[in-house]
């Protein structure tokens, strides 16, 4: 491992504030400022969480329908097949996240030792 | 490991609170989610030639799982600046409500804003989850402390994830690097399937995956945007429309 492979250049960090810190961290600090003048019931509210969990919806579908790295080398059907074996298996088990984690990981794992 | 009972001496001192956040870390089988998509990060940064200092940073100040992912995959095949930070922050907009939500769950009369910053900066979709979990269980003055350990030791869990994969990179094999990544889409659709409450989170999570191929279709570069702010808007009409016939 070289000093680059580990500090790198600064350069690279001030980008990873422009790019990453800032326009993730808005959100929050958006949050922490209106949190206290929002009622939690308020419709406004109501409305943004709706927008807000179907934009995190859309962000799960990006990454399994347009996968990253190592997830393109999963075959299409391997991958929607995972999903939902995963969400069958998480609504017999009266919502277990780590049921439906494992039966989606194994279906997928599973499938590509088949498939050689 | 039980928490102690509200009325318990152990809740006297903040640190103590803070020491019970910190232990509870191992409550959780999502540590062991995040410790393997953080592994998953460690390893996308090396592949994708940033430093380790700089994929630690972005664990310490970003937090955000899929915000992490989606500018290392964008940086590393050309984007600009401009456009990784338009898809960082349409991803972070669910941020907004989750810590509108989950603050009103450790406030107090006399609560300082400052003193939410941190449980604010640590909120993410694993940190909403816990906390709707195990601060019933918690006395009201000492959440904040206990959400601060809770969240350091979560955040100290992906730190060494993070130096792991980093190293670890080179042999990773493909199937590996694929069942980690995996991990992100099933942990987060499950983990916000738990966490719905009304009939309108179900529809908009739903919505929200249908919707996004057909939006992508169009190519515009606001594809979760536009799928999300379509999804969403159903499911508030849903929402509006058994409102109003209750």
């Amino acid at each position: 491992m070289s000093y680059a492979q580990l500090i790198g250049d600064w350069q690279a960090l001030v980008v990873l504030f422009v790019a990453g810190v800032i326009p993730n961290q808005m959100w929050r600090m958006l949050g922490l400022w209106f949190g206290g003048g929002i009622d939690e019931g308020s419709e406004l509210l109501v409305w943004v969480r709706a927008v807000a969990t179907a934009i995190l919806a859309g962000v799960i579908a990006q990454i399994v329908v347009q996968p990253p790295g190592a997830l393109a080398s999963v075959p299409d059907a391997l991958r929607y097949g995972a999903v939902a074996a995963g969400l069958v298996v998480f609504l017999l088990t009266r919502r277990s996240i780590f049921a439906g984690v494992v039966t989606g990981e194994v279906f997928m794992l599973a499938g590509k030792w088949w498939l050689g | 490991m039980a928490l102690p009972p509200l009325d318990s001496p152990q809740w006297n001192s903040p640190w103590r609170a803070f020491a019970w956040g910190l232990r509870s870390v191992t409550q959780t089988i999502l540590t062991i989610v995040l410790f393997a998509t953080y592994l998953g990060i460690g390893a996308l940064a090396h592949d994708t030639h940033f430093s380790l200092l700089w994929a630690l940073c972005s664990t310490l100040f970003v937090w955000a799982g899929p915000a992490q992912i989606i500018l290392i995959t964008t940086l590393g095949s050309g984007a600009t600046i401009i456009q990784s930070a338009i898809a960082v922050t349409v991803s972070a907009i669910r941020l907004f409500p989750m810590v509108v939500s989950v603050l009103p769950l450790m406030r107090t009369p006399t609560t300082r804003r400052r003193e939410l910053f941190f449980a604010a900066h640590l909120t993410a979709v694993t940190l909403w989850v816990e906390c709707h979990r195990f601060l019933p269980q918690v006395p009201r003055e000492r959440r904040i402390a206990f959400v601060n350990g809770l969240g350091f030791g979560l955040v100290s869990v992906c730190l060494c994830a993070n130096t792991v994969g980093f190293f670890l990179a080179a042999n990773l094999t493909q199937t590996l690097g694929a069942a980690i990544l995996m991990l992100t889409p099933l942990s987060f659709l499950f983990s916000t399937a738990r966490n719905s409450r009304e009939a309108a989170d179900v529809v908009a999570l739903a919505l929200g995956v249908l919707l996004y191929p057909l939006a992508a279709k169009m190519n515009s570069g606001l594809d979760i945007l536009v799928s999300g702010l379509v999804a969403g808007t159903i499911a508030y009409g849903v929402h509006w429309w058994r409102e109003v016939r209750a």
